[in-house]
């Protein structure tokens, strides 16, 4: 449903702003949504100041540098801090990437805004509930299906055909696209979202898999593929560079292709 | 068991940052709307052409006014619009313009091509006198 505000309970208040760390000669401001779920209150902003000569250079670095020395109780997931494992995605500046990738010197002027990822319900601060996108990439099946016989050894594939998946296999699902997606938030329960499209169209175009016209027939729907209406958030907020609008337009062009 | 609590939704228009794309796709589709208004307004011209001088004359007074202009010239320019806007849709269901600099010089393309397209149009009516 298209639903521009947000629900009551969701509208975000200002909270608070702790102090400069004292001795600091440089800070950066960071404000950070905060929500916690066992206060009952509200999503509020909170406003720190990182000291940056003694922190690293990422949004990520700020983050952990709040947490280590001014607010414990902040709220994040992280793991590889190096952009591979996809776990601190969020919103950066209004825009979604990975917290450890971006620069907080790329953010120009002002404040750090660091927010969820956005129309997700909150788990507590910078955690959104991913259940529902999980959900959709199990839907697309994930998997090498076959009919034929297995092979002694490996499926075997042409260094061509392999480079169908190049641009596609490469996504770490980290959310930031779909949740960019102006149509994902306004249908995410029945568009699948550029995520789970991109990582479809990956097994579509695998030459080892032989469900491709059960593939496509589970996509062909005005929802579930024809949500995508190419707004192109998705492809700017990729963090690893793919490009799921495209590999959208992939899909669309061999439901028309198989019909002639 | 804790009792459960409702999650908040993140904020999502609020916060994300504007982008060109994002923009000409809600562009795209109020001209669209508006298609349907200006459809209403050349249907009635016809039909009035087809009643008669008097009935006609009525159109004419109307789109001679400020306002009457005003709305021809919103119309013509949500024509031209939708139409390169969705040129543009063509391509990329075509599989093409997907690249970071291709989408954007479509995207501009389509925006002040719509812009340019419908002030030429506009001063060749008026030149050939249709503003008479």
């Amino acid at each position: 449903m298209v639903e521009f505000a947000l629900p009551k309970n969701s509208k975000v208040t200002t909270g608070k702003t702790w102090p400069v760390p004292p001795g600091a000669s440089e800070t950066r401001e960071f404000k950070i949504y905060r929500w916690n779920p066992d206060d009952g209150k509200n999503p509020r902003i909170d406003t720190y100041f990182v000291d940056t000569n003694e922190c690293g250079p990422m949004v990520l670095d700020g983050l952990i540098w709040i947490k280590n020395h001014i607010d414990p109780s902040l709220t994040f997931r992280r793991s590889c801090r190096e952009g591979v494992c996809g776990s601190c995605a969020m919103n950066i500046d209004g825009q979604n990437t990975l917290a450890c990738t971006r620069s907080m010197h790329d953010v120009k002027d002002g404040a750090v805004k660091v927010n969820p990822l956005p129309h997700q319900p909150v788990v507590k601060d910078l955690v959104p509930d991913l259940t529902n996108f999980y959900a959709q990439y199990a839907s697309i099946e994930p998997w090498l299906k076959t009919s034929s016989p297995t092979p002694q050894k490996e499926w075997r594939q042409s260094h061509e055909d392999r480079e169908k998946l190049d641009g596609l296999y490469e996504c770490i699902l980290c959310a930031c696209c779909s949740t960019s997606c102006p149509s994902y938030w306004w249908n995410s329960e029945r568009f699948l979202g550029p995520a789970a499209l991109l990582q479809a169209t990956r097994w579509v175009n695998d030459s080892r898999d032989e469900a491709t016209g059960e593939r496509l027939d589970n996509l062909e729907d005005p929802f579930r593929l024809y949500r995508c209406h190419t707004i192109m958030n998705c492809a700017k907020a990729c963090p690893k560079g793919l490009n799921p609008s495209e590999a959208i337009a992939e899909l669309k062009l061999k439901l028309v292709e198989r019909q002639i | 068991m804790t009792a459960k609590t409702e999650r908040p939704l993140s904020p999502h228009l609020q916060i994300y940052r504007l982008t060109l794309t994002m923009a000409m796709s809600v562009l795209h589709r109020a001209t669209g709307i508006a298609l349907y208004v200006g459809t209403l307004l050349l249907a009635w011209w016809l039909i009035a052409a087809a009643e008669g001088p008097n009935a006609y004359s009525h159109v004419q007074a109307f789109t001679s006014s400020f306002l009457g202009r005003l709305i021809v010239f919103g119309y013509t320019w949500a024509l031209v619009h939708h139409l390169l806007s969705g040129i543009r849709h063509f391509v990329w269901d075509l599989g093409y313009g997907f690249k970071a600099n291709e989408r954007e010089a479509l995207t501009w393309g389509a925006l002040l091509g719509g812009i340019g397209l419908t002030v030429l149009l506009w001063m060749i009516a008026y030149a050939i006198g249709g503003g008479r």
